[in-house]
């Protein structure tokens, strides 16, 4: 049963072919890793899922509804949180509002409410902050709720994107090089965290260049080069696969250990 | 705000001694300063207006003078033409210009930074041009249209600067309320997280777009509101007023003071209309200071005279409620069973009920009930 299914998804910048017919599927509470050297257009692929890109070509399904299209905030409305590769913060608020502002799409005041604090927009904010709370606890960041986001450590950084995505209430979460600037010990707190992540039961699709942390929590692989798919498989074929290591050609070192 | 929390009781005591003062202060000053005190509550209340779209939201729009203008001449012209009592035209004209504002806004909401201003100077020389011309004969060409009903407030009729004075600082008053519980809210965080970063607001699940041309037609809608009220202080109502120099006024005020920052814009409008008055004698100075002030604001303090404090939230009661980090969860796993499922934090609500999933999308209103 698959969360999330790509068919036959195209997309090119002038004469470039960023994603060439890529299809592919994310199985419902999997951790899915998408791989592949510099430019192969993984991060394309995210945004074309999310909706920051149209595709020429193809659909992607969601849930078995055809999300193609759709605007970025609707489709965090329907249940597909992101990060961004280059940390996409609100620099000048704190970590609670930037959690918060994952919460907004589960809100409802509308204008009036929001100007008069009716009551209703005041238990609204209560929960809000909650589960902003909550969140930040859950990514380790809590004591750190004060702080301007552009005041925390890289690593850090990157788990606050994570707690403002979840805040949004996600079936599927996208993560674009999550362990992108940590060290060692970040990043096997990491490897924890998403698996406490798919424990909650959300289903993540990641893009990683760390190996060790993508053969060491992925249950399944999509290898992209030039924009098109050319392996898919468990970690433990993936490792095996020439394609894949010639394609990484000198990091074959790095799929062996 | 930049006081995060006063206490109590001398917050209090201060509004209230701030609360006599400006009762007072039209018999203390007499006509002419009050008339002042007048013109620097239009631009202030304007300059809030504009605050909401430049401040909060970060959209570069320079044409608030076409706003102000429309509601003006919706009261100018249903006075003047249909004998409609003024303060009847103060929603009308609200209305008037928010739809306008949504009609112009929408194909440019998309347009970024540098580009907008340019398309929102020419959005007010179209109006102003359009008024000059007479547009549907009824706006009176340059001469513009004089008003002759004063306001009439369940009879009482506003003519004198003192009266003006109250009427303009309590709907001031009102405006600071409004827009301060308004930048405390779902919707003021909104306009911040576009400011900052529109990709990243519209990625978390915000309707940039939405909010954008939200932002523009409540500006536009109180900008409207406070053209009535300046139609009927000013008496004559002619294009001249709605200069685009006019806007750049309130876009200084509100940049100098300090971009979302309530106090800021009071300040910014109380240095731009108030010191070129005190100052009479410098008048041929005036705009090489002005000039010269604006440089030095841009190089040395580019974020306002007083830049937006933090908004205060109460999270006392949710801090320390959830395990913090997976070394404080998988620590409390491993010695008393604090949680029935393993991928749950111990000890929160989703973990005390771990049948349901934790974090459908209902999560936030489930935890509220
Ligand atoms: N907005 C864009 N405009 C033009 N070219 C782009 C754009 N986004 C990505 N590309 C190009 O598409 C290719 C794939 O990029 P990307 O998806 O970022 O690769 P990856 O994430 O796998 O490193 C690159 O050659 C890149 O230069
Ligand atoms: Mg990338």
């Amino acid at each position: 049963m698959s969360i999330l299914r790509l068919r036959g998804l195209s997309k090119s910048f002038g004469g470039l072919v960023a994603v060439d017919e890529v299809s592919f599927e994310v199985s419902r509470g999997g951790i899915v890793g998408l791989i592949g050297p510099n430019g192969a257009g993984k991060t394309t692929v995210f945004n074309l899922i999310t909706g920051n890109y149209k595709p020429d070509e193809g659909e992607v399904i969601f849930e078995n509804k055809n999300i193609t299209g759709l605007l970025p905030h609707k489709i965090v409305e329907m249940g597909i949180a992101r990060t961004f590769q280059n940390i996409r913060l609100f620099p000048e608020m704190s970590a609670l509002e930037n959690v918060l502002s994952g919460c907004h799409c589960r809100m409802r005041s509308g204008l009036l409410a929001s100007m008069f604090h009716l009551p209703g927009q005041r238990r609204e904010e209560q929960a809000a902050l909650e589960t902003a709370v909550k969140e930040l606890a859950f990514v380790g960041l809590e004591e750190q709720y004060d702080n301007l986001a552009k005041n925390l450590s890289y690593g850090r950084q990157r788990l606050l994107e994570i707690a403002r995505a979840l805040a949004s209430g996600p079936r599927l979460l996208i993560l674009d090089e999550p362990a992108g600037g940590m060290n060692d010990q970040e990043t096997q707190d990491l490897i924890g965290l998403i698996r406490e992540i798919r424990g909650t039961g959300i289903s993540v699709l990641l893009i990683e260049h760390d190996m060790n942390l993508v053969m060491k929590i992925c249950d399944y692989l999509i290898v992209l080069e030039y924009g098109a798919v050319i392996a898919t498989g468990l970690p433990s074929e993936i490792k095996k696969n020439g394609r894949v290591i010639e394609a990484y050609l000198g990091a074959d070192n790095l799929l062996e250990n | 705000m930049i006081v995060r929390r006063l206490p109590k009781p001398a917050g209090i005591m201060g509004l209230g001694a701030l609360f006599i003062l400006m009762l007072a202060l039209p018999r203390i000053l007499g006509p002419y300063w009050t008339n002042l005190l007048n013109d620097m509550g239009i631009y202030a209340i304007l300059g809030l207006s504009l605050n909401i779209i430049l401040g909060h939201c970060g959209l570069f729009h320079m044409g608030h003078a076409a706003f102000y203008a429309v509601g003006a001449y919706v009261t100018a012209i249903l006075s003047t033409r249909f004998a409609v009592p003024i303060l009847w035209t103060l929603p009308l004209s609200g209305l008037m210009s928010g739809v306008f504002a949504l009609v112009v806004a929408r194909p440019i909401i998309h347009l970024r930074g540098d580009y907008l201003l340019v398309v929102t100077i020419g959005i007010v020389e179209i109006v102003r041009i359009a008024l000059v011309n007479n547009i549907f004969g009824l706006t009176g060409g340059s001469n513009g249209l004089l008003i002759i009903n004063p306001i009439s407030i369940f009879g009482f009729q506003v003519f004198s600067p003192a009266h003006f004075y109250y009427l303009i600082w309590s709907i001031g008053a009102v405006t600071i309320l409004l827009f301060y519980l308004l930048q405390n809210s779902r919707f003021g965080r909104a306009l911040n997280y576009i400011k900052q970063d529109e990709l990243a607001a519209e990625g978390c699940g915000v309707n940039t777009s939405h909010y954008k041309l939200a932002s523009f037609v409540l500006g536009a809608v109180w900008a409207g509101m406070i053209g009535t009220i300046f139609a009927a202080k000013i008496e004559t109502v002619s294009p001249q007023s709605f200069s685009y120099s006019e806007s750049v006024l309130l876009f200084a005020i509100v940049i100098l003071g300090g971009a979302g920052s309530i106090p800021g814009v009071l300040l910014g409008a109380f240095l731009i209309t108030g010191l070129p008055e005190i100052f009479r004698e410098l008048q041929s100075y005036r705009l090489l200071f002005f000039g010269a002030a604006m440089v030095a604001m841009m190089i040395f303090r580019p974020q306002g005279l007083i830049p937006p404090g933090r908004r205060f939230y109460k999270v006392r009661p949710y801090l320390g409620r959830f395990p913090c980090g997976i070394a404080a969860r998988s620590g409390a796993r491993r010695g008393i069973s604090l949680s029935a499922s393993p991928g749950y934090p111990a000890g929160t609500d989703a973990g005390a009920d771990a049948g349901k999933p934790a974090r459908g999308p209902g999560d936030m209103i489930e935890e509220q009930a």
